[in-house]
């Protein structure tokens, strides 16, 4: 089933402000998706529409065909891990797993091994009888995770999940969030404004802004070909243009003018006519920085600049070249260089080139 | 920081609060339980020598509706104060800033007239000719002929009236520092509003509805006002009797031994809760 959480057309008006404007998003069953976007972005405006705590002002939410919009919280298919995790702090570990099997009035028996079954996924059984405060960052997040899949919903909400731990922590839970959506097949929803933890967790983004969605894809996607100029830059780190279209070839490919840069051949998903003003981004590790000048072969988009400043930083060095008014950020990996004998130093002249497919045209933010 | 420096840290930091209790609290219960093993004298003071009589005489059968009612008035009113107050403390909370001023003016405005006074409002608004019981009629709520006042549950009605506020404020304060993000994660997990409430609210201002019932519970057990104003003949408390036997009697030996009776009717009982709870929690940990 391709449309398994579906968004329709919702909207959600704070006061004069669109706080999430007119999203519609499908998610397969099982997938791991991501809402990312700055904050006040409106994605856990959205997240709380799906969870139910907030009513969208227009559209629709529906989870494997039927229409939730309406149902309160405590009868969406939906749990969430929230946050700050909102553990309750007078009950154990075991007790707030059994919370939500015990309003749904479960048997005894079913609750145990129900609550049992979790602790083990989340490997905190020997925790079991201690409360939310004796227990670290990670496990308070685990048991939070714990809480909600007990109840075996259909889609989990993750607001924020790993915002609240620190950097080790948060590369091993990476790993553990996972592990867990492959070992429970649940469809996840993240919400987080860490791209890097959007790209490791989710099979597909939706980058958000301003209450829209500029583009869903998938990580790679979303990397090498963004659509706007916006995902370009929150995704990663990306050097912009600003030309003109000069003539339109076949294949997407536009050759472009751009003052002080001479011409370069790019890439475009869309349509573009000449003369067309245009925005075109490349990343900084497509560059490739050279003493001489390339052969003809690659030398497309070849052009000449001087280094500004440079950062060394072990698995690669990043460079900040000026080409007339531009200032361009280029990264290398040490062997890539060629010749290899000589990094450039400070105010040395270097050529720097990109293949036509690793420049692409960006549509202007407000422009979607 | 050694232990031993620590403990000392820890009396001074305590002997403000010690020294103020033992003072205004400890030393007169004491002098209270003491007069009670001393004679009478005849001009209402001690008398020399000690003495077991009074003791005797307190055992007296008549005491016992009259301590027995002192305790369920005192209860329920505890009880209907807490119903009360939850759901005011609750909104209080989730209200704005501006709002919640409002509220708590609202709240502790009943205090700027004196209490006597509010009494005699009551006593005004439930008399036969009073404007409550006139309307009450009109709306063909009680009958006719209906007597509101001199009733025990006039006295009920007028000590939930007084104690209210002292139930609230604690309750807010408890609440005010309540995480309400926690009853998102109730609802979420399938509670409805009302068992989101009972379920994690009630039990996250815990603190809070201890110390409003032994707020509310420990004020009504003195009463002596308010069952003698609004209350019938058979409605004193232990508290009328106290005072009856200090200002008509003049036997103070006699009202110090009902008032230690009264304290030990209290204490025992929340000795025994308060060891039980200690017992309890180091057996579960």
């Amino acid at each position: 089933m391709d449309d398994f959480l579906v968004i329709d057309h919702v909207s959600k008006i704070f006061g004069a402000q669109r706080a999430v404007d007119d999203v519609s998003l499908t998610v397969a069953q099982g997938e791991a998706f991501s809402l990312l976007g700055p904050s006040g972005c409106g994605k856990t405006t959205l997240l709380r529409m799906i969870a139910g705590f907030e009513r969208p002002d227009s559209g629709r939410i529906l989870v494997g065909g039927q229409d939730i919009t309406a149902l309160p919280p405590e009868l969406r298919p939906v749990n969430t891990v929230f946050q700050n995790y909102a553990l309750f702090p007078h009950l154990s570990v075991w007790d707030n797993i059994a919370f939500g099997l015990r309003m749904s009035r479960r048997p005894r028996e079913e609750i145990r091994s129900g609550v049992d079954r979790m602790l083990e996924l989340v490997r905190l059984s020997e925790h079991a009888r201690k409360r939310p405060a004796q227990l670290s960052g990670g496990q308070r997040q685990r048991v939070a995770i714990a809480r909600a899949l007990v109840n075996r919903p259909q889609v989990l909400l993750l607001d924020e999940p790993l915002a609240a731990l620190d950097l080790k922590l948060r590369q091993h839970m990476l790993m553990e969030l996972n592990a867990i959506h492959e070992k429970v097949g649940t469809t996840f929803i993240y919400v987080t404004h860490d791209q890097g933890e959007a790209m490791s967790l989710s099979d597909r983004i939706a980058v958000m802004n301003a209450g829209k969605v500029e583009q869903v894809d998938s990580p790679e996607h979303l990397y090498e070909t963004p659509n706007t100029s916006f995902v370009a830059s929150f995704i990663g780190d990306a050097n912009f243009f600003t030309g003109v279209a000069l003539e339109v070839l076949h294949e997407g490919y536009v050759r472009v003018l751009v003052e002080g840069l001479g011409s370069p051949l790019v890439l475009s998903n869309g349509a573009v006519t000449v003369n067309e003003v245009l925005r075109l981004m490349v990343r900084p590790e497509k560059i490739i920085l050279t003493l001489a000048r390339p052969l003809s072969g690659e030398s497309v988009n070849a052009f000449r600049g001087v280094v500004e400043d440079m950062a060394y930083f072990g698995s690669h060095t990043r460079y900040r070249i000026r080409a007339g008014e531009h200032r361009i950020l280029a990264q290398m990996q040490r062997s890539r260089f060629s010749g290899g004998e000589i990094n450039p130093a400070r105010g040395a002249e270097v050529w720097m080139s990109f293949h036509p497919d690793e420049g692409r045209v960006v549509r202007l933010e407000g422009e979607v | 920081m050694s232990k031993e420096s620590r403990t000392v840290g820890q009396w001074l930091l305590t002997f403000p609060s010690l020294a103020w209790l033992s003072l205004f609290f400890v030393i007169p219960a004491l002098l209270v339980i003491i007069t009670a093993f001393r004679p009478a004298d005849l001009q209402g003071g001690v008398g020399p020598g000690w003495t077991l009589a009074t003791l005797r005489e307190v055992q007296d059968p008549v005491y016992l509706p009259i301590l027995w009612r002192t305790l369920w008035l005192s209860g329920a009113t505890t009880l209907v104060c807490l119903a009360l107050a939850l759901p005011v403390a609750f909104q209080m909370a989730r209200v704005g800033q501006r709002m919640r001023q409002v509220l708590l003016l609202l709240i502790v405005i009943p205090f700027l007239s004196n209490f006597l006074i509010r009494i005699f409002a009551w006593k005004s608004l439930l008399h036969p000719e009073g404007p409550l019981t006139k309307l009450l009629i009109w709306l063909h709520l009680i009958p006719e002929n209906a007597v509101l006042l001199n009733h025990v549950g006039t006295v009920l009605l007028v000590l939930v009236y007084t104690q209210l506020p002292f139930a609230i404020l604690p309750l807010y304060a408890a609440a005010e520092k309540f995480d309400f993000g926690l009853l998102d994660a109730a609802r979420d997990l399938g509670a409805g509003p009302w068992r989101a409430f009972s379920k994690v609210f009630v039990p996250g201002v815990r603190r809070g509805l201890i110390s409003s019932s032994v707020m509310v519970f420990v004020c009504c057990l003195g009463q002596y006002v308010i069952p003698q104003m609004v209350g019938g003949t058979s409605d004193e408390m232990l508290g009328s009797k106290i005072a009856q036997r200090v200002f008509s009697d003049r036997n103070l030996p006699h009202a110090s031994a009902l008032a230690g009776g009264l304290m030990l009717a209290v204490l025992v009982p929340m000795l025994i809760v308060v060891l039980w709870q200690q017992f309890g929690r180091k057996e579960s940990e």
